[in-house]
């Protein structure tokens, strides 16, 4: 089972929630916390693990073979995302626009081109008293999330597929997101009662329920006196798994790197009736 | 005409309320773009008075012609993204997986797939009550391309401020590093940095300046939520000033301004006496 926690505004508790309800499950679950907010990877400050293993990822990107090249131009005219272009006779390669579609590849006439991988990024895994985390982390200045979210999922499937897998998902609502969503079987929604959490939260349940996955809402930072995400789920028959109190108190530990689960009371029965909200809709 | 980013690094740490209080500052002076494409939310605070759209079509996507395709499976095989499946009668391509990257339809021997435009979201210019333009964007949910919708809306928006003679293009950038927060920065002139005193925030504001580093784009740096960690807002104060970057302003934890947001209002607008001074200093220590 892989139970993602989404939300379309950034901020409003993912990594929050992953963490501690990875962690406060791990006492009796074989669980897999990751981090697939690879743009910004925040879970790791949360999580003091021994490093086990360290693996970069790569992705294929053309490299032109000068001897064997006559200029002919046909790559640049079946890459779609003008990741080739031709000074002269001269060809050249963006790296940062290459989708790795290898269309490049199948059209050259001359079998000038080749793949050769080009570092995306990284993946750690550590272990926590029992709890695997695995964090993927983008290179900085590389603009795709997607192949590497691709890549930690193939890893997770490879070497945890016994495991309960939460995820950290990114903020928004595009690939990254999607991504991310396609591969879990839940999807926890995380918004806060304000009006940009309402409105990002109508967004990303677009989103989810394009892509057909069950899902749920919790609702943080609630003060109870501002119900307009609690209306909006009886509206549109969207269960509220959790309600995590507003207190200024877990804004502190949270700014300073700390769990909740063991530390604050009402954090600690929340996530309990998240948990049994799970299991009685048998996703735990 | 001079184009100022605002960006975070993670999400949440104010982008939204803190480029809103400027535009409310600058009035007539700005053009104000949303380009938080994916999540958009400025519009919640300057409700449009009036509103243009447009539909944004960005990249291809294939269509297969049941009649033509003969089911040799050789576009399954050869797409990189296992977008394409093959059952006892059709083919099926899968929107979500599908990169647009155009292979299949190139290796078809039936010639029966045909790229067409891909719609990937809307495009507004509206209104707004501070005397400008607001130009924004939605993209579809699972939208592709959201650095190309940056981009449209960028370039809408420098349009706009050159025929109207405005000396700023205010834009609010996308959480994170990828490829929307790129595309924003792409032809900045400065890039204002909103962390908050949080260790994520923290963290997540060194990697998305070492991205603005290597775009060698001057930076100002505002600490939200300062006091929520005196401690740490210390040592983020000395990161900045290791890098050089100018701390323009500090703002405290205030319930307040969530109450200028449930108001429709900038904190500013909402809560003058103490924000007015705060939003001054920073557009003054921007010195552009």
């Amino acid at each position: 089972m892989k139970i993602a926690f989404a939300s379309g505004k950034g901020g409003t508790g993912k990594t929050t929630l992953s963490v501690n309800f990875a962690l406060y499950l791990s006492r009796d679950h074989d669980v897999l916390l990751t981090d697939f907010d690879v743009e910004e990877p925040d879970s790791h400050l949360f999580i003091q693990g021994d490093l086990l293993k360290q693996i970069q990822c790569n992705t294929d990107i053309p490299q032109v073979d000068e001897t064997l090249c006559n200029g002919c131009g046909k790559c640049r005219e079946v890459c779609n995302f003008h990741a080739i272009t031709q000074l002269g006779k001269h060809t050249m390669v963006f790296p940062q626009l290459c989708h790795s579609c290898y269309a490049c590849i199948e059209f050259c006439p001359q079998g000038a081109l080749k793949m050769v991988p080009e570092e995306l990024g990284m993946l750690s895994e550590y272990d926590e008293g029992g709890l695997r985390f695995l964090e993927a982390r983008l290179k900085i200045g590389k603009e795709m999330a997607v192949p590497l979210i691709r890549q930690a999922s193939d890893y997770i499937d490879r070497h945890h597929a016994d495991r309960l897998i939460i995820i950290d998902a990114p903020p928004g609502t595009s690939c990254p997101v999607v991504e991310t969503m396609r591969y879990s079987d839940f999807v926890v929604l995380v918004t806060e009662p304000t009006p940009f959490g309402l409105h990002d939260l109508t967004l990303a349940v677009e989103t989810v329920r394009l892509l057909d996955r069950p899902f749920g809402v919790v609702i943080n930072k609630d003060d109870g006196k501002h119900n307009d995400v609690v209306k909006y789920c009886e509206d549109e028959s969207i269960d509220i798994l959790a309600r995590i109190p507003h207190q200024r108190t877990i804004a502190e530990l949270y700014s300073r790197g700390l769990t909740l689960y063991d530390k604050n009371p009402d954090f600690y029965r929340q996530i309990t009736i998240l948990k049994n909200n799970l299991k009685s809709r048998r996703v735990l | 005409m001079k184009e100022i980013v605002v960006i975070s690094g993670k999400g949440g740490t104010g982008k939204t309320v803190v480029t809103s209080a400027l535009a409310y500052s600058l009035g007539r002076d700005c053009v104000l773009a949303d380009c938080d494409v994916d999540a958009a939310d400025m519009h919640l605070i300057f409700q449009p008075q009036s509103q243009t759209e447009e539909d944004f079509y960005s990249g291809e996507e294939p269509e297969v012609d049941p009649e033509r395709c003969v089911q040799c499976g050789l576009c399954v095989e050869k797409c990189r993204f296992h977008a394409i499946t093959m059952d006892a009668d059709s083919v099926r391509i899968d929107p979500f997986a599908c990169e647009g990257c155009g292979l299949c339809s190139r290796v078809c021997p039936e010639s029966a797939i045909s790229m067409i435009p891909r719609y990937t979201g809307k495009s507004y210019q509206s209104a707004i009550r501070i005397g400008t333009t607001m130009v924004h964007a939605r993209l579809l949910p699972g939208g592709e391309n959201s650095g190309k919708l940056v981009a449209h809306t960028k370039k809408i928006a420098r349009k706009l401020a050159e025929e109207q003679y405005k000396p700023y293009v205010l834009v609010d950038g996308s959480p994170g590093i990828g490829c929307p927060v790129i595309s924003s920065l792409s032809g900045a002139d400065y890039v204002l940095l909103v962390t908050e005193s949080t260790q994520s925030a923290f963290h997540d504001l060194k990697r998305v300046y070492e991205l603005v580093h290597k775009f060698r784009i001057p930076a100002g740096c505002v600490i939200n939520k300062h006091d929520l960690n005196p401690g740490l807002t210390s040592e983020i104060e000395t990161y900045l000033v290791e890098m050089q970057i100018p701390l323009l302003a500090r703002i405290a934890y205030d319930e307040n301004v969530l109450e200028a947001v449930r108001h429709g209002r900038t904190i500013n607008e909402y809560d003058p006496g103490t924000y007015h001074e705060i939003i001054e200093q920073i557009k003054h220590e921007m010195k552009i």
